[in-house]
């Protein structure tokens, strides 16, 4: 499922990130990539959508939440 | 420490943003800091020196990166400087409580082959966090010496000079490593005195991909960082290719990787990063034990609050008003006493001359030098508290989340959260809000606020205000006029901002994706020397350009001088309003005039300044101006609140400041309310003032940003102001509405 359909405070590990290159790359140097366990900290209504990873907080856009493909 | 030749050696300082770097590189230079600008970019990178015993270092500040591949104008400005400066040494800044993101950088900087130090700053920090280190084993596994560090105490700064003069002196004694991705180590003179594994590479990438590499190395000149860019070139990174210049080679590379991306499929895009934290997820299972932590920190409950979907808004609103309120309430009595600094100086000077004498030199002195220098410092309190406001907001993280806050509204128009503060800036004056995008991350936002940023209504463009709408509305319209130029210039900067976007700057927008830092307090050090450095750029500016513009405009305005039977003209004496109707039959002589007010309007229309008013009258004539208000406006370019004066002296009128009803009514007589809106919105969209376009200049890097800047905007207050008189000239609005007042 995707990542923004996560609820706040549940976990979940990334599976895949359907984007270009370019995207891909940002947040594979910000550790986000598959395989990476991550923790929904913020995610309510049109609010930020902030992610744990790898013991930072990410924050990232809701369109770019719902590309990438968590379980 | 040991003695060692008195070269001066390059250090840069790298790390990811947030990891506190600045910090460690205030702590190593103290305030032996400027502004060092590479190779024509807008990216801040500071620069200090720092000399200990035989040490000798220049010490460059790299904008943050999370990584060595280009995809901000930062990150490509850090690795330039890597590969093209050849620094003598790297100092790898990493933050010790976020570990594995910072070491994922350090392992791209290793493989450049220069020699590296690493920092663990903020390892208090970590140990709260329930993270021990095993210092001796992560050099040992990096081949890189580890120096713990707290940087906002000024820990293990002592311990890292020494560091870095353990290597300069090995430096010294061994050649510059050359060709060290064929044989041996990422050529890292290892403290530890240990090899790294492998056939000398850190992070291998497994057979396959290794392979590939090979080859790849195989077609590169010899250089230290030869593997580096033979990883890069094999991940299809648009700016590795760049760095080969041969086509043949190009291409032959371009082919190796094309079939890596064709054989690796899917792996292809994320392999070399996967890899990469993979060795650092095995390294920090050696070299760490976390006591895992989860859930809520300290600072994810405040960004409940702070960043929450109905507050958050309201929240930073607040802590603008608070910020601008302050400034400008301990702001004003300083500036205050500038202001009656240089009156002062100005009397001062002028006393030298006998009263009412007139003279080239004390009017260039007095009006030139003090009149436009004084004219930007005044500002310099506000200047200050505000970029020490500023400063508090990005030392404490709160800037991160105001741009996140502000991200939903602004990147409708196409600009960055961050672009709000400048923009809010901008209404003080355009110079230090210019400065201030450089908080803004990638060049296009940046540009993009820079371009827009003289359409907000500065401090210096009140006057004008001032001066035009009590002369042309009545009391009730005052405010509601006021607050519509206003508006008018917030919504063309919107609208301009949107545009920009979809034309000149086109391309996929930037998603929103940043690391949130965790809140902290800022050291005073840091705050001071970024407030200072800052500041002292401004009063550079100042001194300078500024200086240089006002003397130019000055002789323009003053030069040359009507000779003494020069018969000036009706339409000036009718202007002034001093004529009967027998002077109009013999024309007056220059040297006939006897009204001191009416002498010196007579000198500037004779002036270049007034002879340029006369010759632009035809382009503003369509906008219902004419040479007196075209030469006002050409002053307006010196300082936008010297259009007042301007026309002050074209209508002589004795001391004209924005509430001298002496000139309302010569307005008043000339032309209409319709008119007065039209100079009101001309002043407020046309170039802006010199020093504008001098900041611009410097802060994009070339002078055609300015350039495009100002006869852009000169261009766009054209149309707006033409389309606005045409259209009130239509509905009947162009009507005198006479002198009486």
């Amino acid at each position: 499922m995707p990542l923004s359909k996560v609820l706040e405070g549940g976990r979940a590990t990334l599976l895949s990130i359907s984007g270009g290159r370019q995207l891909r790359g940002r947040l594979a140097a910000l550790g986000l990539l598959p395989g990476t366990p991550l923790e929904v900290i913020q995610n309510s209504g049109r609010g930020p959508f902030i992610v744990g990873v790898r013991g930072s907080r990410i924050v990232i856009g809701r369109g770019m939440a719902s590309r990438i493909e968590v379980e | 420490m040991t003695k060692i030749k008195s070269k001066t050696l390059k250090v840069a300082v790298a790390g990811n943003p947030n990891a506190g770097k600045t910090t460690i590189f205030n702590n190593l230079t103290g305030a032996r800091q400027r502004v060092g600008n590479y190779s024509g970019v807008t990216v801040e990178c500071m620069e200090g020196t720092l000399r200990r015993g035989g040490l000798d270092l220049r010490v460059i500040d790299l904008p943050g990166t999370y990584s060595l591949t280009a995809f901000s104008e930062e990150e490509l400005v850090a690795r330039d400087y890597l590969l093209h400066e050849s620094p003598d040494m790297v100092i790898n800044v990493v933050d010790a409580a976020n570990l594995e993101r910072n070491l994922y950088l350090t392992t791209e900087l290793l493989e450049l082959g220069l020699p590296l130090i690493v920092v663990l700053n903020m390892s208090d920090t970590a140990r709260e966090k329930g993270l021990t280190i095993d210092l001796a084993q992560l050099a040992d596994r990096l081949g890189a010496p580890v120096v713990a560090a707290v940087g906002h105490r000024n820990q293990g700064t002592e311990e890292l000079i020494e560091t870095i003069a353990k290597i300069a002196v090995q430096q010294a004694d061994l050649p510059r490593p050359a060709g060290v991705c064929r044989q041996s180590g990422p050529g890292v003179v290892s403290l530890a005195g240990v090899e790294t594994g492998g056939d000398g590479a850190l992070v291998g990438f497994g057979d396959q991909a290794e392979g590939f590499i090979k080859e790849i190395i195989d077609y590169l000149p010899e250089s230290s960082h030869c593997r580096w860019l033979a990883v890069k070139l094999l991940e299809e990174d648009p700016e590795a290719i760049k760095e080969i210049t041969d086509p043949e080679t190009r291409s032959a590379v371009a082919a190796v990787a094309a079939r890596f991306a064709d054989e690796a499929k899917e792996a292809s895009d994320t392999l070399m990063p996967a890899m990469r934290y993979k060795f650092i997820e095995e390294l920090m299972e050696l070299a760490c034990r976390l006591t895992p932590r989860t859930g809520q920190t300290r600072t994810d409950r405040v960004d409940r609050v702070v960043l929450h979907s109905v507050w958050g808004v309201p929240i930073f609103l607040l802590m603008m008003f608070v910020v601008f309120t302050a400034t400008f309430t301990l702001g004003n009595p300083l500036m205050y006493l500038i202001e009656s600094g240089f009156d002062w100086m100005g009397r001062t000077i002028a006393g030298f001359w006998p009263v009412g004498a007139v003279s080239p030199l004390k009017s260039l002195l007095v009006d030139g030098v003090i009149g436009g220098v004084g004219g930007v410092m005044i500002f310099l309190p506000n200047i200050v508290l505000l970029f020490l406001a500023i400063a508090v907001l990005e030392g404490t993280g709160y800037m991160a989340r105001a741009a996140i806050v502000m991200d939903r509204f602004m990147s409708k128009v196409g600009l960055h959260g961050k672009s709000f503060i400048p923009l809010l800036i901008g209404f003080g004056c355009t110079v230090p809000a210019i400065m201030a995008t450089r908080t803004l991350e990638t060049r296009r936002d940046r540009l993009i606020t820079m371009m827009v940023l003289p359409l907000m209504s500065c401090g210096a463009r009140l006057p004008i205000y001032a001066l035009m709408i009590p002369a042309f509305f009545p009391v009730q319209w005052q405010g509601p006029v006021l607050w519509s130029v206003y508006v008018a210039g917030i919504v063309l900067a919107l609208v301009l901002a949107r545009l920009l976007r979809a034309t000149v700057f086109r391309g996929e927008t930037t998603p929103l994706l940043m690391e949130l830092p965790p809140y902290r307090m800022p050291t005073p050090q840091n705050l001071l020397v970024q407030m200072w450095t800052r500041a002292w750029l401004y009063v550079q500016k100042a001194g300078t350009v500024i200086l240089g513009a006002a003397v130019i405009l000055w002789f323009l305005t003053f030069f040359p001088k009507p000779p003494a039977d020069y018969p000036v003209s009706v339409e000036v004496l009718a202007a002034a309003e001093t004529v009967t109707d027998d002077t109009q039959t013999d024309p007056l002589v220059f040297s006939a005039i006897q009204d001191e007010g009416l002498r010196q309007s007579v000198e500037l229309s004779y002036s270049v300044a007034g002879r340029a008013g006369r010759l632009l009258e035809p382009v503003l004539e369509p906008l219902g101006f004419d040479w007196r208000i075209a030469t006002a406006l050409l002053g307006a370019i010196a300082a936008k609140e010297v259009f007042v004066a301007q026309l002050g002296i074209v209508f002589a009128v004795e001391e004209a400041d924005e509430a001298s009803e002496d000139l309302r009514s010569q307005l008043r007589r000339l032309y209409s309310p319709l008119v007065g809106l039209c100079i009101m919105l001309f002043a407020l969209i046309s170039t802006p003032c010199i020093a504008t376009f001098a900041i611009t200049r410097q802060e994009a890097g070339s002078i055609w940003w300015a350039i495009a800047q100002s006869w852009g905007l000169t261009v766009l207050a054209w149309i707006v102001t033409f389309g606005v008189h045409q259209a009130g000239l239509l509905l009947g609005l162009g009507v005198l509405s006479g002198g009486a007042t």
